[in-house]
């Protein structure tokens, strides 16, 4: 099968990125399409835990929000919000952090609260949620972004969570243990932070990309690893199995639209 | 012991001018026709508390309602921006609004705390974050123990606490399950605290010994209002409207497309039209 979309490469890409054995975190969107893609493919007991206190759960369509029903439903278990936080993201018992965002720089850190100053923000953003803890508890973390200047920008106005902060061993000079991010996977590349100066370099780039495209949509000069490899494009289980869950999530999600 | 009362009384007796308030719900169990029940009465300069603002807060925002607000993540769950806290934030419309940002972590454990009658919490949280540069109610404490310095962040401790959950016995015992998200901790925290419940019965028949009760002698209200936390859900009562949270995007987006939707749906509206949202799931 070789018609698909740059953003079905990516949450595909980053499907693969998960295996059997992770105890995921799972940020919503492209983070839980990935994460449930990887789970009805390659990786069936993979374990996800939503922040809403939904650990081991098995939706059959994508939820909406963190917290729907589905969601609860199909949970091994269901924990209060304080319990979640505390043991089980605080306590070391979860191995990877699936997280997106709207601003990323080349270290990974990112931006989810403003654009501009905080005081007089140009956009104000959502916020952090539990991205903050989530960047730092979780033994490592990888992020899905389609890249573009707006979203791949050189200095971020507000770091919401840090990845490698300034780079180098940044992260163990604050004390932490964890990987933190080790890898980006958007629409066009896969990135991976260089082992030493944990700068993000590209390491895999999709079918039909060009190194100047992705220069061109990234806001600083980004590098190429020495090895550079093409990432394999979806097979067709991967591709019909992530549309089978958007066709079903978007009949689930159509209504009256009825008020209140 | 909890009053049984009706939402009227139970806001109007429960919710001063200028409070602190805490309407919670972690996505499920959102106590929206509370909520709106606080913005017919014509409450202002609250000072409104909770991780995740979502619909509810944008509408007691936008209506004028709220002077400040303490949380975690302010947007309309998977379909983006929440317009009318944007427009207060950015454009100071209708007022200004003050702002108390956390983490999700932060807000729970300071949930906890405020349950535990303690002053504080403390969370190996923030490390790297820019949080702690503009909140300065976000602090450092160093273990004495092991010397580790932690965040710590004030208890919660709000003057009045609303949440919805699945029911309530004759005497104000309440039951919640599913989702619980943190209102067992916010009801606990709280001076006063009012609970909209899908029914009342005679005997809560609780599924487990370890289901969440809140036990009447610790609740200030109980109010049945079948239907009220849509367009939010109540477990084995009535899903999620995700379509209504798609429509909101464009129902809040403009001033008076949104000050229409007040008038028509809160300010000409009562508790009694939540019911048709309650037939109960198969």
């Amino acid at each position: 099968m070789s018609d698909f979309t740059p953003t079905e490469m990516m949450t595909i890409a980053a499907a693969r990125a998960l295996t059997n054995e992770d105890v995921c975190f799972v940020g919503i969107g492209a983070p839980s399409a990935a994460c449930n893609v990887a789970r009805l493919t390659h990786a069936p007991d993979i374990t996800l835990i939503y922040e809403s206190g939904t650990v081991g759960t098995r939706p059959d369509v994508l939820p909406l929000s963190i917290g729907d029903g589905e969601l609860c439903d199909t949970a091994l278990f269901t924990v209060p919000v304080p319990e979640m936080f505390r043991y089980w993201l605080q306590g070391g018992r979860i191995t990877t952090g699936f997280l997106g965002g709207a601003q990323i720089d080349r270290f990974a850190n990112l931006n989810t609260t403003v654009v501009g100053p905080y005081d007089h923000p140009k956009v104000r953003l959502p916020g952090g949620g539990g991205a903050p803890e989530i960047a730092s508890n979780c033994g490592q973390i990888f992020i899905t972004m389609a890249l573009s200047k707006r979203g791949f920008v050189d200095k971020l106005n507000f770091i919401t969570s840090m990845g490698h902060g300034e780079g180098g061993n940044h992260r163990e000079r604050l004390g932490m243990k964890t990987k933190g991010p080790s890898r980006v996977i958007t629409d066009l590349c896969i990135l991976e932070p260089d082992p030493v100066t944990k700068e993000l370099t590209v390491v895999s780039i999709h079918q039909g990309v060009t190194h100047a495209q992705i220069s061109e949509n990234c806001g600083w000069p980004i590098k190429f690893a020495d090895t550079v490899i093409d990432t394999p494009a979806p097979t067709e289980t991967e591709l019909q199995t992530l549309r089978d869950i958007n066709a079903r999530t978007r009949k689930a999600h159509q209504g009256d639209g009825e008020a209140a | 012991m909890a009053r049984l009362t009706s939402l009227a009384e139970a806001i109007s007796e429960n919710v001063r001018d200028g409070d602190t308030v805490a309407m919670e719900g972690f996505t499920h169990l959102i106590p929206y026709a509370a909520g709106h029940e606080v913005i017919r009465q014509g409450k202002k300069d609250l000072f409104l508390i909770r991780m995740t603002p979502d619909i509810l807060y944008d509408q007691l925002i936008g209506a004028g309602a709220a002077r400040g607000m303490k949380f975690s993540w302010g947007g309309n769950p998977g379909v983006g921006s929440l317009h009318r806290f944007r427009d207060a934030v950015e454009n100071q419309w209708p007022r200004p609004l003050e702002i108390e940002e956390h983490s999700h972590a932060a807000m729970a454990n300071a949930y906890e705390a405020g349950a535990a009658n303690l002053p504080f919490a403390m969370l190996r949280g923030y490390i790297g974050a820019d949080l702690p540069k503009v909140n300065p109610n976000i602090k450092q404490v160093t273990c004495p123990f092991t010397g580790e310095v932690l965040a710590a962040v004030p208890a919660i401790r709000p003057d009045v606490t609303i949440i919805h959950a699945l029911k309530a016995d004759r005497k104000g015992n309440v039951l919640l399950e599913g989702i619980v998200g943190v209102q067992k901790e916010a009801v606990l925290g709280a001076k006063r605290s009012i609970v909209t419940v899908e029914e009342i019965v005679d005997d809560l028949n609780a599924p487990s010994p370890n289901s969440v009760i809140l036990p009447s002698w610790a609740v200030t209200a109980v109010v049945a209002v079948p239907g009220g936390a849509f367009p939010s859900y109540a477990h084995g009562y009535y899903p999620r409207s995700n379509a209504f949270y798609i429509a909101w995007d464009e129902i809040a987006r403009d001033r008076d497309t949104f000050q229409a939707w007040i008038e028509d749906n809160i300010m000409q509206a009562g508790p009694e039209d939540f019911a048709r949202h309650a037939k109960k799931a198969a």
